[in-house]
């Protein structure tokens, strides 16, 4: 069973709505960049650095991250997580860094991310974008901007579909069977 | 996802799973390039190098690969265990395993040693060298750092020179570069080169002139100074005449070809000095590659099911 919960409108006004908190929340671009986690974050990223230069005009720096080096469930997922690149081309050393990651789930992805970037320098701090938060945290981490919140069973699934990967703009909850 | 437990040779990997090697070890490269080299994805997990021939490079090179890997690191060189006391390798490697090894990383004089250890032991195993069979984590670092400086493996010409006939260096690339569809070809004498190899799928020739033409990559093996003894070439000035490296030879290759050589390199032997040090060699890189290729087989290793 899938349901549509966002459809291309609903993800692009929240989007640009979380690009307006970022410049809010950070009084402007000063020392900001993006850093999407791959590889949903990614894409996601790059979109919020476009609408923050629509309305601030300037460029901030995106960078993207892996995790799998720093995954803490190596020993009991079925598959070894595929491994893709890291690249964040700007020092993240006193950078206000703002992950962007497509779904907030368990927090265990964030919380490799914050290593990964720990491991690459000392930023003055670290924010979390998500577009969905579907809730069934195991640690404690909260999102700072979040497209919206989903209440969800632990039977179903979240996802986000994007035209970056080939589909339409959608995010589907789907019964895992 | 890589199918067995164990790395034990390039013969038994897939164009598949070699690919997926390269591409995990260009993750770690870049890993090894930041102020932190250290990624804390097999922490808690246990490697032992057990060594029962001497090696400095491919030992340490897998020491310091399991390191920044997190995992905690035992060397077992032969002369200070109990196999001088007679205890069987089985026995040996068994102990290791009780330790609570995760990793075996063997080198051994005899070939198929590590086949037979992958069968007795949970641990994977990684053969580090076993006799003049295979040598597969160098095949890997070569094949990286050639797609590395060449963007693509296929149709390349490569050219292995010197000792075939005794190098588990050269019969582990000849498996990996043809499955990758480079056009691999053998120089060397006569008597250094295994009758029948070309059933492999290369091309053997007895004189550099001939074979290095339009080579993309030369790769020289170390020779041996004890072989000269049992007759395979008559003296070392002898072969150094006829297969060395030398400016003058290396013109007959492509003008942008690479030089690679596995280490320790006799200079002046088998390769000019002025090669080994100049702008087409890639001698060094390949040391730093083989620490990102050696992490990529653990990481990749650690993650098949049992």
């Amino acid at each position: 069973m899938t349901k549509e919960l966002l459809n291309k409108d609903d993800i692009n006004r929240a989007l640009t709505r979380m690009a307006h908190e970022i410049i809010e929340k950070n009084k402007g671009t000063e020392k900001l960049c993006l850093v999407g986690i791959q590889r949903g974050g990614v894409h996601l990223a790059k979109r919020l650095a476009a609408k923050i230069k629509e309305t601030e005009r300037k460029d901030i720096p995106v960078g993207s991250l892996d995790i799998a080096f720093y995954r803490d469930d190596l020993n009991i997922r079925k598959e070894q997580p595929t491994v893709r690149r890291t690249e964040i081309p700007f020092e993240v050393t006193d950078m206000k860094i703002v992950l962007v990651d497509d779904v907030l789930f368990t927090g265990r992805s964030i919380r490799s991310a914050m290593d990964a970037v720990m491991d690459l320098g000392r930023p003055a701090a670290i924010q979390l974008a998500v577009l969905i938060d579907r809730g069934h945290r195991e640690l404690p981490i909260k999102a700072d901007y979040v497209g919206k919140n989903i209440p969800t069973s632990l039977a179903e699934n979240v996802e986000v579909e994007l035209k970056e990967g080939g589909l339409e703009d959608r995010v589907i909850l789907k019964k895992i069977a | 996802m890589l199918k067995e437990k164990d790395l034990l040779g390039m013969k038994e990997l897939s164009v598949d799973e070699i690919n997926l090697i390269l591409d995990t070890a260009a993750a770690f490269k870049d890993v090894l390039g930041r102020d932190i080299k250290k990624v804390p994805t097999l922490r808690g997990k246990t490697a032992v190098n057990l060594f029962f021939e001497p090696s400095t490079r491919t030992r340490t090179s897998f020491e310091l690969a399991a390191k920044r890997l997190s995992l905690d690191v035992i060397n077992f060189s032969v002369p200070t265990s109990s196999v001088v006391k007679g205890e069987s390798l089985i026995d040996t490697a068994l102990t290791v395993q009780a330790l609570g090894a995760d990793f075996i990383v063997i080198r051994h004089s005899s070939a198929g040693v590590p086949h037979l250890l992958a069968k007795k032991l949970t641990a994977s195993v990684i053969n580090a060298g076993d006799g003049t069979n295979e040598h597969p984590t160098q095949a890997l670092l070569d094949a990286f750092t050639i797609k590395d400086k060449k963007g693509n493996i296929e149709g390349l010409y490569v050219v292995i020179v010197g000792d075939i006939l005794h190098s588990r260096v050269a019969k582990s690339n000849i498996y990996s570069l043809t499955k990758l569809g480079a056009q691999v070809r053998l120089i060397g004498p006569p008597t250094l080169i295994p009758k029948e190899v070309e059933e492999l799928g290369v091309k053997v020739f007895h004189h550099m002139e001939e074979g290095l033409k339009d080579a993309d990559v030369v790769m020289m093996l170390r020779i041996q100074m004890e072989r000269q003894s049992k007759g395979f070439f008559p003296s070392t000035e002898e072969y150094s005449k006829n297969w060395g490296l030398t400016p003058e030879r290396l013109c007959i290759a492509k003008h942008d070809a690479i030089v690679m050589h596995p280490g320790p390199m006799n200079r002046g032997i088998e390769i000019a000095s002025e090669i080994a040090d100049g702008p087409q060699s890639v001698i060094l890189e390949q040391v730093t590659n083989g620490l990102a290729v050696r992490m990529a087989v653990m990481y990749l290793l650690a993650g098949v099911r049992r």
